[in-house]
C-alpha cells in the first residue's frame, strides 16, 4: 500500500513537471530574445530603430521601418487574396458541396496545409515570378509575388477554421430561415455566416499570424530590398526575411539588431495572439 | 438573382482553391518526376551529383530525435491537464496561455532562440542536437493539444471502470485511458512529424547546412554535435544556388510524397479512433 502511494505521488510530480516545461520554454524564449535584443535597441535608439528608413549594417545604420511596412504590406496582400477565397471555399464546403465533392476536396486541403513552405516558395519562384516578370512591370521578385503565394499558403487555415465555425452553427438557425421563406443562399449568407462570424474572424486572425511569421516562401520571391515599396511590383523585405537573410554572417551590433528585429516580430505576433484570444472569448460568450 | 450570384461566388472560391492546389502539385510533379534518377539517391553528396540521400537520412534522424524529446513531455503534460489538474486553477491557466503562445510563435523566432540558447549559450554549435531540441519545443504544443483532445474524448466510464476494479490513478491512466486515446495521440505525433519534415527557418541557424549523414558509426554519440541538413533545408539551399533545378524539383516531389504519406496515416489513425468509439 505504501509503495503504491509513493508511485502515485511520483507520477503526479512527473506529469506536473512536464506541464511546467512549456512555461519554462516560453520564459526561456522571452529571456533570451529580450536580453539579446533590447540592449541593441537601446544602443541604436528606439525611435531610430523602429522609425529609421535606412538599413545599412556596414554604415552602422539600423532602421527597420521599411521592414515593418514590408511585413504589413505583404500580410495585407495575402489577406486580400486568401481571405475571400478561403471563406467562400469554406461556405461552399459547408453548405453547397455534395458530400462526394466535399470528400474529394478534404484531402486536397489537408495536402495544401502540409506542403512545406520551401516548396511553396520554389513554386512561386519558378512560376509566379516569371509570369509577373513577363506580363507586368518590374523584375517579378515583388510584393505581389509574395502576397500571392502567402495568400495561397493561408488558404487551408482560413478554410478549415471557417468551415468548423460554419458547421458549429445550430441547424435550427438554417431551418428557421427557410421557414421564413428565405432561399438556401439567403439563409446561408444572411443567417449562417453572421452566426459564425466570430469563428470566421478567428480564422482571419490566425491567417494574419501565419502570413506575418512566414519566412522561407517570402524570402525566395519578395526581392528583399530594404526599401519601402512604391508599387506592388517593387521588391520588399519583411521582418522575417531580414533575420534569415543576414543572420548567417552578422556579428556584434548587426547581429543584435537582427535579434531586435525578432523581438519586434515577436511583439507583433503576441498582439495578434491577444486579438485571437479576445475574439475566441467573445465567440464563447455570445 | 443575388441568390445565383452568391452561389456562383462560393463555387468560384472553391474552384480557385482547387486550382491553386492542382497547379502547385501538378507543376512540381511534372517537372520533378523525370528527375527522380537513381543517382539522386546516391549515398554521397557531391557538388556534381546533389544527392538527397544524406539529407533524407538526416531528416529521419532529426525528426526521430525531436519526437523522442517532445512526445513524452507533450503526452505527460496533456495527461496532467486532463487527468490530474483542477480545471481553472492558476497553474492550468498559465500552462494554457503558454501553450497557445508557443503555438503562435513563427518558426524563425524558434530558429533565433535555438541559435541563442542551444547553439551559443549551451555551446552545442550548429548541430543535430541543437536543431532537434529547437524542433522539439516547436512541436510540443501540437502534441499537447492533440493528446488533450484525444484524452477528453475518452468516455468517463473507462476511468470509473479502472477505479472500480481497484486500480490507482496511474494504473487507470496507463491501462485504461491512454490505450484508448492512442490513435488520437498518434495523429498528433504524425502532425508534429510533418512539421519537422517541412521546417527550414528554425533549422538554418541551429542545425546548419552540411550535407552529410551524421557519422554515428564512427563517432558514436558525438555525432549529435555534427551539423546536418534536413531535406527541406537541402531543397532551400539547392533552390537558392539555382544550379540544379531539375534536382530541386525532384527533391520537392520527395517532400510532397512524404507529406501525402503522413496525411494518409493521420486520416487512418483518425478513422481507427472513430471506429473504436462506435
Amino acid at each position: 500500500m505504501r509503495s503504491s502511494h509513493a508511485k502515485e505521488t511520483f507520477a503526479r510530480i512527473c506529469f506536473t513537471l512536464a506541464a511546467a516545461l512549456s512555461i519554462v520554454a516560453v520564459a526561456l524564449i522571452c529571456i533570451f530574445l529580450f536580453a539579446n535584443g533590447i540592449p541593441a535597441m537601446a544602443e541604436i535608439g528606439l525611435p531610430e530603430f523602429l522609425l529609421g528608413h535606412t538599413w545599412k549594417p556596414s554604415g552602422d545604420e539600423f532602421g527597420i521601418f521599411p521592414m515593418i511596412i514590408g511585413s504589413i504590406y505583404v500580410t495585407a496582400g495575402a489577406i486580400i487574396i486568401g481571405v475571400p477565397t478561403g471563406i467562400l471555399t469554406a461556405i461552399f464546403l459547408s453548405r453547397f458541396a455534395s458530400s462526394g465533392v466535399a470528400r474529394l476536396l478534404r484531402p486536397g486541403i489537408e495536402l495544401l496545409a502540409g506542403i512545406p513552405s520551401v516548396v511553396y516558395g520554389f513554386f512561386a519562384l519558378m512560376v509566379i515570378v516569371p509570369i509577373i516578370r513577363t506580363t507586368l512591370p518590374g523584375n517579378g521578385l515583388s510584393l505581389l509575388a509574395a502576397a500571392l503565394i502567402l495568400g495561397i499558403m493561408i488558404l487551408p487555415t482560413i478554410i478549415t477554421v471557417s468551415k468548423n465555425a460554419l458547421d458549429a452553427v445550430p441547424k435550427s438557425y438554417y431551418e428557421s430561415a427557410l421557414a421564413l421563406g428565405a432561399t438556401h443562399e439567403r439563409a446561408v449568407f444572411r443567417v449562417m455566416v453572421p452566426a459564425a462570424f466570430s469563428g470566421i474572424m478567428a480564422a482571419v486572425v490566425l491567417g494574419i499570424g501565419r502570413a506575418l511569421g512566414e519566412t522561407m516562401a517570402v524570402v525566395m520571391v519578395a526581392g528583399n530590398q530594404p526599401l519601402i515599396p512604391e508599387s506592388i511590383f517593387d521588391g520588399v523585405r519583411t521582418l522575417t526575411a531580414n533575420i534569415v537573410l543576414e543572420m548567417g554572417y552578422a556579428a556584434d551590433l548587426h547581429r543584435e539588431a537582427l535579434i531586435a528585429t525578432g523581438v519586434v516580430l515577436f511583439v507583433f505576433i503576441m498582439l495578434i495572439s491577444l486579438l485571437f484570444a479576445a475574439i475566441k472569448k467573445r465567440g464563447q460568450n455570445s | 438573382m443575388t441568390s445565383k450570384l452568391l452561389k456562383a461566388a462560393t463555387y468560384a472560391g472553391a474552384i480557385l482553391s482547387t486550382l491553386a492546389l492542382v497547379s502547385i502539385v501538378g507543376y512540381i510533379l511534372i517537372q520533378g518526376v523525370p528527375h527522380l534518377t537513381p543517382s539522386l539517391f546516391a549515398w554521397e553528396y557531391t557538388s556534381e551529383n546533389v544527392s538527397l540521400m544524406p539529407a533524407l537520412i538526416s531528416t529521419l534522424i532529426m525528426a526521430a530525435l525531436s519526437l523522442v524529446m517532445a512526445v513524452p513531455v507533450g503526452v505527460a503534460s496533456a495527461v496532467y491537464l486532463v487527468e490530474y489538474a483542477r480545471p481553472g486553477s492558476r497553474f492550468v491557466r498559465v500552462v494554457r496561455v503558454t501553450t497557445e503562445t508557443l503555438q503562435g510563435i513563427p518558426s524563425i523566432i524558434y530558429g533565433l532562440f535555438g541559435l541563442l540558447f542551444f547553439t551559443t549559450a549551451l555551446g552545442w554549435g550548429l548541430s543535430l542536437l541543437s536543431g532537434a531540441c529547437t524542433l522539439a519545443i516547436m512541436v510540443l504544443p501540437v502534441i499537447m493539444r492533440t493528446t488533450e483532445e484525444a484524452l477528453l474524448a475518452v468516455p468517463q466510464s473507462y476511468r470509473q471502470g479502472g477505479f472500480a476494479l481497484g486500480a490507482g490513478r496511474v494504473r487507470t491512466v496507463f491501462r485504461c485511458v491512454l490505450p484508448s486515446a492512442l490513435p488520437g495521440i498518434l495523429g498528433g505525433v504524425l502532425l508534429a512529424l510533418g512539421r519537422c519534415v517541412g521546417e527550414v527557418a528554425a533549422l538554418l541557424f541551429t542545425a546548419g547546412t552540411v550535407a552529410q549523414i551524421p557519422s554515428f558509426g564512427t563517432e558514436g554519440i558525438f555525432a549529435l554535435f555534427e551539423s546536418c541538413r534536413t531535406l527541406a533545408v537541402h531543397m532551400y539551399v539547392l533552390a537558392s544556388e539555382g544550379l540544379h533545378l531539375g534536382e530541386t524539383y525532384a527533391t520537392s516531389v520527395v517532400l510532397l510524397v512524404m507529406v501525402v504519406v503522413l496525411n494518409t496515416l493521420t486520416n487512418f489513425a483518425a478513422k481507427k479512433l472513430s471506429k473504436e468509439r462506435r
